[in-house]
């Protein structure tokens, strides 16, 4: 592999390569680039359906999932401003859709709304609109359908396929430098398998009964039983939806492991991997070996409800046992958290130390962080049930457990700062995302500990407090990450910059409206408000917080609509935005090193590794960074 | 520094992709019957009488189904010794070894098959507490294995027949073997907890 040594940063204007690697029938291209800049040409073209639709190659795959994340982060996301609007203005038609109160009161027909509903009153068919939302307002089971779908959607179907499925896709094989993943086809059934997944799950808002009601978490035996929630087909397909989800995860993760581990560039070792990589491989460890229990949980779920057995519910004699479901969820459920906040943990190390122009610090105890986590996240499941029903001292052993995982997050935490630190940061909009990332994850991970201690935990569990606890890691966390990300890895993904006046915005907005919607809930919580009502106006002791919960919903508006910002970018930056280069933020590994738009096979000749991957601001180099490809004897990396 | 061991490990894997990805399956594998049998586990030990009362005259058949473990082991064998042989390139061998291992995994879903008509003739069904729920689902998830493993074995005997593996091209031989191994392995265990629980 010695020959292939020819990458630089410097990058000669006129590469041509003889083809060594033929064993495969990626097609290859042999002729000059400059810079990368203009459409790249393949030896033949591939057809629409192989290159857009049923496409092998990872980079396609990656972006049909980042497409994939995007537009069911919009289903997501409207969900919940349909349940914000209810909890702002309880039994107050929906606006737009609505029909105006004078109607509901007196039937008096006044705007044009009044009429579509009086005509579907009139046509007595069970209309979709009209039992979910007579008259346009929310009603009580529609609204556990509403909460219940939206952490669905967003934990399985937006943050997993674009944290995991996009970035893991596009970025393991060139970051590791590679020509592809290990298995080409099983990459392309575990995005479509994804799809039929999302169909599915779609399919559930539109049968009788609705969409599954009992919780993202499926708590038997709400969701084993209809007479609790009136939910017949919706929870059926919920759990066959996930059946499937987790075999679609299930190939991807085999294909990550062995392409990780099989697949790495001649010098790459396994701690000369950018953190992302590490990040990308631990999370496919755990999808790996979390999600299985959920497919044994939801096979007996359906056994339950469609086969007549017993196994969440509990009888006379011989009956199954409710907390049951609870275990196996959980013991999946919590390693699943730490699926959806390391890839966030890895993007964000990219986007700190390249922005920080300063090696990662601690590179080795970043990733030694990462194992502990995702191993520690295996013994803590415990913590979600501490109201469950649990021995006291089994509560102890979980609260330990739970709170050792403080220890290898705050070495994460200051390993950031200190990458920060003097730093010559550039507050490039990757940057802030960065940022935000590691400050909301600060706030998402001490609100944690709060409620790891079984004491505080007796008084804050089911209140809007893990409301916000969740949402700071999860949205705070890992979705700033990803649109850092986005924006960071979009000149390799596109060949064009996203228009950073516009990424800006999106960013502030967001990242205000963000803070405005879910820091009140810290304080709903302590007040006592339950989660998951549907009417807190109900409650005499909730009557205070009308205001609260109005600014907060009047947030979330801001903040959903916010989005749009995005994703107007992303589609107009495509075809539009500004030109990249082949290297736009100066960054050292191993993805930059390819042409931009990154041809088939990506690399035109394997890129031979001798260094870390954070070789910034190296003393006694001119430049302020070494590309990982660069040979010479340079110092050794902060990695090793 | 970087040591030179190290360039080496990334060049010469030690494992090709094909047997990874199947050592990678297993772990998932191993921890959806993990989730299975944590479930039985949990209803075993939450009932005092096992069968619970109302299901106390069943009887699994425990003496035909011990017989049908040392046919299922007994496969694992012909299994990795038609693996044996396909390295020492005899060829005649192999194919009557494969044969044979399949035979017997359709004997033993056989058994199987037979037994469970048996069982819900006697009143041992789905529904009859968990006692009779975990009972098919967990010797049924196994048995979908066994089914899955022995369709990847036809599709294995047929490469076989079209003379597609050698002494130094059959992976997809090995990676069967594993898969079958596995799916052996597992069911001596299966058989003690769910039978004499």
């Amino acid at each position: 592999m010695q020959e292939n040594e020819n990458i630089s940063h410097e990058h000669d204007d006129d590469e041509q390569h003889e083809h060594a690697h033929d064993d495969n029938d990626t097609p290859q291209h042999t002729h000059e680039h400059d810079d990368g800049q203009h459409e790249h040409e393949h030896h033949h073209e591939e057809s629409f359906i192989r290159k857009y639709i049923f496409s092998l190659d990872h980079k396609m795959i990656g972006k049909q999932f980042l497409v994939y994340g995007l537009i069911m982060l919009f289903v997501g996301g409207g969900l919940a401003l349909l349940f914000r609007w209810q909890l702002a203005y309880p039994g107050r038609p929906l606006p737009i859709i609505g029909a105006s109160q004078q109607y509901i009161d007196e039937g008096e027909i006044v705007t044009s709304n009044d009429k579509r509903w009086d005509k579907i009153f009139e046509s007595e068919k069970e209309e979709l609109m009209e039992t979910h939302f007579p008259n346009g307002v929310i009603e009580d089971k529609t609204y556990n359908m509403l909460f219940t779908m939206h952490a669905t959607i967003m934990v399985f179907f937006v943050v997993v396929p674009i944290l995991v499925g996009a970035f893991g896709n596009f970025l393991i094989p060139l970051m590791i430098g590679t020509r592809d993943m290990a298995f080409p086809i099983l990459n392309m059934l575990s995005f479509w398998l994804a799809v039929l997944a999302a169909i599915v799950m779609a399919a559930g808002f539109f049968v009788p009964g609705g969409h599954a009601g009992a919780g993202w978490t499926g708590y038997a035996p709400l969701s084993v039983d209809p007479q609790w929630t009136d939910v017949g087909w919706g929870q059926n397909l919920w759990a066959i939806s996930l059946l499937i989800q987790g075999f679609s995860s299930l190939v991807g993760s085999i294909n990550y492991i062995t392409t990780v581990i099989n697949m790495r560039a001649p010098g790459m070792t396994f701690f000369r991997l950018p953190l992302v990589i590490w990040s990308l491989f631990i999370v496919a460890i755990l999808l790996l070996l979390a999600f299985p229990v959920l497919s044994s949980a939801l096979a007996l779920l359906i056994f339950d409800r469609l086969a007549g057995t017993t196994f969440f519910t509990t009888t006379t004699e011989g009956g199954g046992d409710p907390l049951l479901w609870q275990h196996l969820f959980w013991f999946f459920g919590h390693p699943e958290v730490y699926i959806l906040i390391l890839p966030g943990m890895g993007i964000a190390s990219e986007l700190i130390a390249v922005n920080s122009r300063k090696p990662i610090f601690g590179y080795r105890s970043m990733v030694y962080a990462m194992i502990a986590i995702a191993f520690l996240g295996w013994i803590v499941w415990g913590h979600h049930m501490f109201q469950s029903g649990m021995r006291p001292g089994m509560g102890s052993f979980f609260m330990t457990t739970t709170m050792l995982i403080a220890v290898p997050s705050a070495i994460k935490t200051f390993n950031w700062l200190g990458t920060m630190f003097r730093g010559s940061i550039r507050f490039t909009t990757p940057m802030l995302h960065g940022i935000a990332f590691v400050s909301m994850f600060v706030i998402g991970g001490l609100s944690g500990i709060y409620m790891a201690n079984t004491p505080v935990d007796i008084y804050i569990h089911d209140t809007y407090y893990i409301v916000a606890h969740i949402h700071y890691v999860v949205f705070g966390g890992s979705l700033f990450a990803m649109f850092g990300g986005i924006v960071f890895w979009y000149p390799k993904m596109y060949g064009r910059y996203m228009n950073d006046t516009l990424s800006k915005i999106h960013f502030w907005i967001t990242f205000i409206a963000f803070n405005c919607t879910f820091f009140p809930m810290h304080i709903l919580g302590v007040g006592g408000h339950m989660r998951r009502i549907a009417n807190p106006q109900f409650y005499d002791f909730l009557q205070g917080f009308e205001g609260m919960n109005i600014f907060i919903t009047m947030s979330a508006f801001t903040l959903g609509f916010a989005q749009l910002i995005l994703v107007f970018n992303f589609f107009w930056s495509m075809k539009l935005g500004k030109v990249a280069e082949k290297n736009p933020w100066n960054v050292t590994t191993l993805e930059w090193e390819a042409p931009t738009p990154v041809p088939h096979g990506n690399f035109a000749q394997i890129p031979t590794v001798y260094r870390g991957p954070y070789e910034y601001s190296v003393p006694g180099e001119e430049s302020d960074w070494i590309p990982q490809a660069q040979p010479e004897h340079a110092p050794a990396s902060a990695g090793d | 520094m970087m040591a030179q061991t190290e360039f080496e490990m990334t060049e010469n894997r030690p494992l090709s992709n094909a047997k990874l990805a199947v050592l990678i399956l297993l772990g998932s594998e191993t921890m959806l019957f993990s989730g299975l049998i944590g479930a039985f586990l949990v209803f075993r030990m939450g009932n005092v009488t096992w069968p619970p009362l109302s299901h106390a005259d069943i009887e699994l058949p425990r003496i035909v189904t011990g017989f049908n473990t040392l046919l299922l082991i007994i496969s694992g064998f012909t299994m990795f010794h038609a693996l044996r042989s396909i390295q020492q390139n005899r060829i005649i061998l192999f194919r009557i070894l494969l044969i044979g291992t399949g035979l017997l995994g359709l004997i033993f879903l056989s058994i199987q098959g037979y037994e469970w008509s048996q069982l819900i003739k006697n009143g041992l069904t789905l529904q009859s507490s968990v006692y009779g729920a975990i009972f098919y689902v967990l010797i049924g998830c196994h048995a979908v294995h066994v089914l899955g493993a022995v369709i990847w074995l036809v599709i294995v005997i047929c490469m076989a027949f079209s003379g597609r593996f050698s002494s130094d091209r059959h992976i997809g031989v090995e990676t069967c073997t594993i898969y079958w191994i596995y799916v052996v392995a597992l069911w001596p265990i299966l058989y003690f907890l769910v039978y004499f629980a």
